[in-house]
C-alpha cells in the first residue's frame, strides 16, 4: 500500500511541482497520455470544443485536433458501442460519461460486452476502453445527478473500478487506467472536483492549500490495485473511497481516536493485503461509502474482511453509508455520510 | 410484402403475421419489382436522396426466369460464382450435420443459415481480405469465405478440448480474428454500433479497410440500431450496415417490428444511402455490397443495405415454427431458394451441371463427415472431455487478479 501522502515516497526531488484541482489534474493525465500515445482518443457528450462541462477536457482538442478529442452524439449506449469497436480494432478509447446516473443506457455494452470480450473471444480480442464519469453528492443535484452507481460494475467480472479522491491520485490513477489493458470504469467524485469536501457544506475549502493539491508537471501513475494509507492509528481501520475519504478524515478527528483511514482507490481488484493487515493491528472497522446500504461495496468489504479476519474482530464491522432510497435534492446533507455519522460508528467500535 | 391487413386494430394496432398455422401461405408467386426497375448509381457520386426508390423497392439481378438483367448485374468471374455456390452448399450440408450433432446431444445447441446461405458469403465475396466482419449469428458463412477450418469451428460448437473460445460460449458464437472476424455475442444487435467504433478506428489510422455487420428486422427495434445509424450519419465511416429482414424474430412477425416503411427507408432519415436487396439472389446481393464497398473506397463511409429473404428454418434447434408460421411457408417465398437460384443461372448459362453439382455436393458431404469426425476427437459434450476447468478463470482480465486467482485456488483444479 502507497503511504500517506505527506511520505511522499513516490515524489522525486526535483519534480516540477503545480497546484492543482482535480480537474487540471484529469486534464494533465489525458494531456499526457495524448502525447505518449497516438492511439488515445477521447470523446463523449460535450468534451470537444466546449472541453467537457465540468472543463475536466478543457483545451485538448485544441491541442490534439478534433480527430483525437471530440464532441460525440447524445447516446452514452453508443459512446460505449464505439469505444468498444474502436479498441478492438487498436485504438486506446478514453470515453466520458457525463454523469455516472447517466450510464446506464451504456450498461449492457459495458456488462455484456465490453466486460466480457477478452474472456469470450478466447484472448483474440480485447478493449482497453476507460470511462470516465463523475459521480457522486454533494452538489444540489437530486437523484440523477448525484448517484455512485460503483457497485453496479464491481459485480461484472471483467471491469476494473478505480474511485479517485483528490487531483494527485486523480492524475496517477487516470493514467494507469488508460495504459490498462482491461476495461476500467474510472469514477470522479464531482464534490471534489475543485477542493476537498469535510462535510460541512458551509465550509468548501480549494485544492489550493491542500498538500494532495500540489501534482507533478510530468507523467507519473498510482498502480491499479494499490490502496493509499490516509491517516495511521491503531484503534480502528476507517476503509473509504472518493468524496467520502475527506469526510471520514474529518470523523476521525472529531472522534478523537487514533484510526488508519484507507483510501481504497481500486475497488476491482482492491488491495487486499492493506485492508487486511491493517484490521489485523486494529481489530475493528468501520466502512464508509455513499452508495445505499444494500449490496453496496461496503457489504463485499465487510463480508471478505470476516472471512479473512474474523479472529482478529473485537467489534462488529460497521457500514456508514447513503441510505436504501433514492437521493434527494435540498436533503442531500441528510442523506450523505456526515462526520457525526461516521464518528459515531468508530466510537461504537471501541464499546464492544 | 409486409400484409397488416390481418392486423388487429382496436385499441391500438396489434400487427400480426401474413399467414398461421392451418392457413394456406401465398405471397402472390413472384416479386412485382424488377431487375430493371432501378438504376445502379455512381457509388463515387451517390447521394442518399439518389437512394430513394432504392429503398422502398428491391435491387434484382435475377429474372424470373433465372437470368441476369440490368444494371447490377455484377462483374463476377464464372469461377468466383461457382466458388460461391460451393460456400453456399458447404454451409447448408455443415449446419445439417450440426443439426443432427445436436440432436444426438454432441452438442447443446445449434443455429442454421437455411433459406438465408447468400447472404453473408455473398456479401464477404464482395468484400476486401483485410475488410472486418462484425457478425450476428446466422452469418457463419462468411468463415468458409475466409478459409476457416471446419474442424476449427465445430470445436467451437461443441465446446471440446480444441474449442479456441475453450467452452465459454454457446454453439455457434464464432470468433476468429487471423479472418478478421469479430466475436458474435447473443445480445441482439449490440453488434451493429461497434462496427461503426471498428470502422472509425480504421479510418483514423488511414487504412483502407471496411467493417461489415448484419442484424436482424426484430433487432432493428434495438437502441443499438439506431445508435449505429446515427454515428454512422454523424462520422461518416466505412462501415456496411446490413438489416436481414428474413421476416421472422423467433416467432415474431416484422410486421411487429416497425408500423410500415421499409427498413431501408429508415436510412434515408439518417442521410445515409440505403438499398433494399433481394437476399435470395447471390448476384444482386454481390453487386450492392461491393457498390458499398466502392463507396468506402471513394471514400464516402456508410451504406445501409435491407438484405430482403426468409428465414426458412427454425430460428434454434430449441425453436419449433410450426406453432406460428405454416410448415410449408418458406416454399413459396417470392425470393426462392438462393442455393437453387445460383445453380439454376449457372446450369442456364452453359457453365454448369446437375452431374458437377451432385459430385460437388458428395465432395463436400465426404468432407464435411471427415470434419465431424476429427472434430470428435477432440471430445463431444455428450461424453467429453471439455476444456480444463481453470479456463474458467483465464482471460477474465489481461493477468490474473488476487480475487480470481483465489477462487481457482478454491476450486482447486
Amino acid at each position: 500500500m502507497a503511504r500517506a501522502r505527506t511520505a511522499r515516497g513516490v515524489r522525486q526531488i526535483g519534480d516540477i511541482m503545480a497546484k492543482m484541482n482535480m480537474i487540471a489534474a484529469l486534464n494533465s493525465a489525458l494531456e499526457h497520455q495524448l502525447l505518449r500515445d497516438e492511439n488515445v482518443v477521447i470523446f463523449g457528450e460535450d468534451v470537444g470544443y466546449f472541453g467537457g462541462v465540468f472543463r475536466v477536457t478543457a483545451g485538448l482538442q485544441t491541442k490534439f485536433g478534433a480527430h483525437r478529442v471530440f464532441d460525440s452524439p447524445l447516446a452514452e449506449g453508443g459512446i460505449a458501442a464505439i469505444a468498444m469497436g474502436m479498441g478492438l480494432n487498436g485504438l486506446r478509447p478514453v470515453a466520458e460519461i457525463q454523469f455516472a446516473d447517466y450510464i446506464f443506457p451504456a450498461y449492457d455494452q459495458i456488462v455484456n460486452e465490453i466486460a466480457k470480450l477478452r474472456h469470450r473471444s478466447g484472448g483474440e480480442f480485447s478493449t482497453p476502453v476507460t470511462f470516465r464519469t463523475p459521480a457522486g453528492g454533494g452538489i444540489k443535484g437530486g437523484h440523477h445527478h448525484s448517484q455512485s452507481p460503483e457497485a453496479q460494475f464491481t459485480h461484472t467480472p471483467g471491469l476494473k473500478v478505480v474511485y479517485c479522491s483528490n487531483p494527485y491520485n486523480a492524475k496517477g490513477l487516470l493514467t494507469s487506467a488508460i495504459e490498462s489493458n482491461d476495461p476500467v470504469i474510472f469514477f470522479e467524485p464531482k464534490r471534489c472536483y475543485r477542493g476537498p469536501f469535510y462535510g460541512d457544506p458551509h465550509k468548501v475549502p480549494t485544492w489550493n492549500s491542500h498538500p494532495d493539491g500540489e501534482v507533478p508537471e510530468e507523467y507519473y501513475s498510482i498502480p491499479l490495485e494499490e490502496a493509499r494509507l490516509v491517516m495511521e492509528g491503531n484503534s480502528c481501520t476507517v476503509i473509504s473511497w472518493g468524496a467520502m475519504v475527506h469526510v471520514a478524515e474529518q470523523a476521525i478527528k472529531d472522534s478523537g481516536i487514533d484510526c488508519d483511514l484507507i483510501d481504497l482507490q481500486t475497488l476491482v481488484p482492491w488491495d487486499r493485503d492493506a485492508v487486511v493487515n491493517s484490521i489485523k493491528k486494529t481489530g475493528r472497522c468501520v466502512i464508509v461509502h455513499e452508495a445505499p446500504k444494500t449490496s453496496g461495496f461496503g457489504a463485499e468489504m465487510s463480508a471478505s474482511i470476516q472471512e479473512r479476519c474474523f479472529y482478529h474482530l473485537e467489534a462488529p464491522i460497521i457500514r456508514v453509508t447513503g441510505w436504501d432510497t433514492p437521493f434527494p435534492h435540498t436533503t442531500e446533507w441528510d442523506y450523505l455520510p456526515s462526520p457525526q455519522r461516521i464518528a459515531d460508528a468508530i466510537k461504537k467500535t471501541q464499546e464492544e | 410484402m409486409s400484409d397488416r391487413k390481418t392486423a388487429v386494430t382496436s385499441p391500438y394496432v396489434i400487427g400480426t403475421a401474413p399467414f398461421r398455422p392451418g392457413d394456406e401461405a401465398d405471397f402472390g408467386g413472384k416479386f412485382t419489382e424488377q431487375p430493371n426497375d432501378l438504376n445502379r448509381p455512381d457509388p463515387a457520386k451517390c447521394s442518399a436522396d439518389e437512394t430513394i426508390k432504392h429503398a422502398s423497392g428491391l435491387v434484382r439481378v435475377l429474372n424470373d426466369n433465372g437470368e441476369a438483367e440490368g444494371e447490377w448485374i455484377p462483374d463476377i468471374s464464372v469461377e468466383q460464382l461457382i466458388t460461391g455456390l460451393e460456400y453456399m452448399m458447404r454451409l447448408r450440408i455443415f449446419d445439417d450435420r450440426m443439426m443432427k450433432m445436436q440432436r444426438t446431444g454432441k452438442l447443446s445447441f445449434y443455429m442454421r443459415s437455411f433459406g438465408e446461405e447468400a447472404v453473408a458469403i455473398a456479401q464477404t465475396m464482395a468484400l476486401q481480405d483485410n475488410d472486418w466482419i462484425f457478425p450476428s449469428y446466422r452469418q457463419p458463412g462468411a468463415q468458409f469465405v475466409r478459409g476457416r477450418d471446419m474442424v476449427s469451428m465445430i470445436c467451437h460448437c461443441i465446446g471440446n478440448t480444441e474449442d479456441n473460445v475453450r467452452g465459454r460460449q454457446m454453439p455457434v458464437h464464432y470468433t476468429w480474428k487471423e479472418g478478421r472476424f469479430i466475436s458474435i455475442s447473443s445480445p441482439v444487435g449490440t453488434q451493429f454500433s461497434q462496427a461503426v467504433g471498428v470502422a472509425m478506428a480504421s479510418a483514423y489510422k488511414g487504412l483502407d479497410e471496411a467493417c461489415i455487420t448484419w442484424l436482424g428486422d426484430g433487432t432493428s427495434a434495438q437502441g443499438d440500431y439506431h445508435y449505429a445509424l446515427n454515428f454512422a450519419s454523424t462520422f461518416k465511416p466505412p462501415v456496411i450496415l446490413n438489416v436481414v429482414n428474413n421476416q421472422w424474430a423467433i416467432s415474431t412477425h416484422q410486421n411487429l417490428a416497425t408500423g410500415g416503411r421499409t427498413f431501408a427507408e429508415r436510412g434515408l432519415a439518417y442521410d445515409i444511402p440505403s438499398i433494399r436487396v433481394d437476399g435470395n439472389d447471390f448476384l444482386a446481393l454481390y453487386s450492392v455490397t461491393s457498390w458499398a464497398r466502392e463507396r468506402i473506397t471513394a471514400g464516402l463511409g456508410p451504406t445501409h443495405i435491407e438484405v430482403y429473404t426468409y428465414r426458412a428454418g427454425a430460428h434454434s434447434s430449441s425453436d419449433d415454427p410450426s406453432a406460428y408460421r405454416p410448415d410449408d411457408e418458406f416454399k413459396c417465398w417470392p425470393g426462392g431458394d438462393p442455393v437453387e437460384r445460383l445453380k439454376d443461372y449457372l446450369i442456364k448459362s452453359g457453365n454448369w451441371d446437375d452431374k458437377r453439382h451432385e459430385k460437388l455436393e458428395q465432395k463436400i458431404d465426404d468432407e464435411v463427415m471427415a470434419a465431424y469426425k476429427e472434430a470428435c476427437e477432440f471430445g463431444d459434450l455428450a461424453s467429453g472431455p471439455y476444456p480444463p476447468a481453470s479456463t474458467i478463470f483465464t482471460e477474465v482480465y489481461e493477468t490474473v487478479p488476487w480475487h480470481v486467482q483465489e477462487q481457482r485456488e478454491e476450486l482447486g483444479k
